[in-house]
């Protein structure tokens, strides 16, 4: 019923250092410095005539935040565009929205990294000039080539950000120790205080990482989703609630919930910011990276403002605009991103650990294995990690 | 029914058969329908059905559904009722107006926010819990909890309960009551034997819109519940959510719409019901 989930697996495969070098060869290096350097002039340049000239509407699905002026006023002021936002919550609701919008609904769409495929399978994307993006200014050799966002040769979607997932909880009532691993959800002070975030995907997979199951955390047969399930199955005593971003946030920031299983610093990050006792952290067991990307939509007229728009999110300043951004924080994809962040907000680059060196920087937890992309099941289809959520939600 | 008559009319029956009957009718279609690469297909299959009618956590749902809309129902009608007496009974014209008047003003904000106002008050370290914490006692979970829900229901529902039950109440010809008691009618007796009944259709109405209200609430028990167990309209986002399974969602909206209908329908037969005089 639902697209092979092994097919998407078998992406990761194909992702290798050869690849990447061929990819790097693809890339003009000189046409690549002067793209890197359009988001500035996006905003640099003033638009002439813009007085004169209509505002192009530019239509938005994603995430809540990325159409909102902390993001994309800059951008909107330079090139005389207004966003007009979409938000959806989850990839499921991102598929929903489009499908029942004719072609050419949505210009630009910011997808979760695993749902990418789904995108391209149903058609509802175009493909991108990998020509256009700063491919070797990447901080990891897997986001020149992430899995599902390339068919072939083809470039379907534009990896912008992504954050990981771990254990998130709260300072006064677990210990930076304990919070490195999963087992102190289970910790009997916590009792009725551990919240979910409610999405079946990051919870199990958190699950399936502290039952061992590493990097096939999401390729479970049937006796390892057997064991996933009894594990969730013996936290339930322990939980006090499943919630949406408003509820978690609301849930850890008045200290109704003291641990958060499904989340991590996109949305610790901002509470902490405002002086919550709040971490993330990613605990021995591995943790889980989402990764949020850009495709231009199906039947889109307005591809090159797309285009434009895209390569701004990738500039040195989109970035830092990314890393800062006011509803969730999102780590930075490129070097100059990265650079660009320590030299103007070194407390955030700081925070979440985006210095060269620091041990817990996320490329470098990527780098040694302790992160896994966020994928959908393998060997089950998501309606059975669904129904089993339900189970326990009522359990 | 004359041309006048149905002219009248037609702006209603339009109205209806477009937003309400057609959309009921695609939905039952819709529930037979099968899902594809997250792609909504035309069918007329029994699998959505067969899978979700043998699930568990569906029925659990369903009955802690209808536990909760039910007792929702019997505290907003005893909660309300005396507040409802007193307006209609035993205040002037003018303090009556007021009183509802200030009773439709929660109407005048989102819903979804004065829900999310209760945090403040009922979180440990709410508003409740430091009073509590003066008298040395709690804290108490209130968040989360089915109490929370309950709360969260009679946030929506009480207020207009109240109304309901006032209008119905002061629209009771007070020389019945008083020919009851002047004939020596304990105060009582007069109220089950002569105000209840008199009132009845109005009391039965302000009691199935709180049903139906709670019955279908998504933010009470999501925000205030903890999701914690779902009820019905959660599982409908749930199942919607994952999968794109809008066919089985229309499963459980069908079964809730059969609920609503069989308790309204039995409700308007009481409310409606003539006393047969023995």
């Amino acid at each position: 019923m639902f697209l092979a989930a092994s097919h998407i697996s078998g992406l990761h495969t194909t992702t290798n250092r050869q690849e990447v070098a061929i990819l790097n060869e693809q890339v003009n290096q000189t046409r690549r410095k002067v793209l890197a350097a359009t988001g500035a002039a996006a905003l640099s340049a003033p638009f002439v005539g813009r007085a004169w000239a209509s505002t192009i509407e530019i239509n938005m699905l994603a995430w809540y935040g990325h159409g909102e002026p902390d993001i994309v006023g800059a951008f909107e002021e330079a090139n005389n565009v207004k966003f007009k936002p979409k938000y959806y919550a989850g990839g499921d609701n991102m598929l929903a929205l489009i499908a029942q919008s004719p072609p050419g609904t949505y210009d630009v769409i910011l997808s979760d990294g695993e749902f990418v495929q789904q995108l391209n399978a149903a058609g509802y994307i175009e493909p991108l000039d990998p020509n256009d993006y700063p491919f070797d200014d990447m901080l990891h050799d897997d986001f020149m080539k992430f899995p599902g966002h390339w068919d072939g040769d083809i470039l379907f979607s534009m990896m912008v950000r992504f954050g990981h997932l771990g254990v998130s909880y709260n300072t006064t009532a677990i210990s930076a120790e304990e919070a490195m691993s999963y087992k102190c959800f289970w910790k009997p002070e916590v009792k009725g205080k551990v919240g979910h975030f409610d999405w079946h995907l990051p919870s199990l997979g958190m699950m399936s990482l502290y039952n061992g199951n590493g990097a096939k955390l999401w390729d479970l047969d049937d006796a390892a989703w057997e064991a996933v399930r009894e594990r969730t199955m013996s936290l339930r005593p322990q939980v006090g609630g499943f919630f949406d971003y408003g509820g978690t946030f609301n849930s850890l920031k008045n200290g109704e919930m003291l641990a958060m299983c499904g989340i991590g610093d996109w949305i610790t990050g901002v509470l902490e910011k405002d002086g919550a006792p709040l971490a993330s952290v990613i605990p021995k067991e591995g943790g889980i990276q989402w990764t949020e990307s850009y495709c231009l939509g199906k039947g889109s007229s307005k591809a090159d403002i797309v285009k434009t728009f895209i390569q701004y999110m990738l500039s040195p300043e989109g970035q830092v605009k990314s890393a800062q951004m006011a509803a969730y924080p999102g780590n930075c994809i490129t070097k100059g991103g990265r650079a660009a962040l320590v030299a103007t907000d070194r407390a955030e680059a700081e925070r979440t650990n985006q210095v060269d060196g620091n041990p817990m920087d996320p490329i470098t937890l990527i780098k040694d294995g302790r992160i896994h992309y966020r994928n959908i099941p393998v060997n089950q289809t998501l309606e059975d990690w669904n129904d089993f959520w339900s189970e326990y939600k009522n359990a | 029914m004359n041309r006048f008559a149905l002219a009248f009319r037609l702006p209603i029956i339009v109205w209806q058969g477009l937003f309400f009957l057609g959309p009921l009718f695609f939905m039952i279609a819709m529930s037979f329908f099968l899902v594809k690469n997250y792609r909504m297909e035309e069918a007329f299959e029994l699998k959505n059905w067969a899978r979700m009618l043998t699930r568990g956590y569906v029925w659990d749902s369903y009955w802690y559904t209808l536990g909760m809309a039910s007792l929702t129902t019997a505290a907003a009608a005893m909660l309300a009722f005396p507040a409802a007496w007193v307006l209609a009974f035993r205040v002037s014209e003018g303090v009556r107006r007021w009183a509802i008047f200030l009773l439709i003003i929660p109407f005048f904000t989102s819903y979804l926010v004065r829900t999310f106002s209760w945090y403040v008050i009922l979180a440990e370290s709410g508003v409740i819990n430091a009073g509590l914490g003066a008298a040395a006692l709690g804290p108490y979970t209130m968040l989360n909890t089915p109490f929370g829900t309950v709360v969260g229901y009679l946030t929506l529902t009480l207020p207009l309960v109240v109304i309901l039950q006032t209008v119905s109440l002061a629209n009771i010809d007070q020389n019945l009551v008083q020919a009851a008691r002047n004939l020596g009618c304990p105060p009582a007796r007069a109220l089950f034997a002569v105000t209840l009944p008199l009132a009845k259709t109005g009391l039965i109405v302000a009691a199935l819109f709180c049903f139906i209200l709670s019955f279908g609430d998504f933010v009470a028990p999501y925000y205030l519940g903890g999701s914690k167990p779902p009820t019905l309209p959660i599982l409908i986002v749930d199942t919607t959510k994952s999968g794109q399974q809008w066919p089985r969602a229309a499963v459980v909206a069908v079964m809730m719409m059969t609920t609503l209908f069989a308790i309204a329908a039995t409700a308007i037969w009481l409310a409606y019901r003539k006393r047969v005089s023995a």
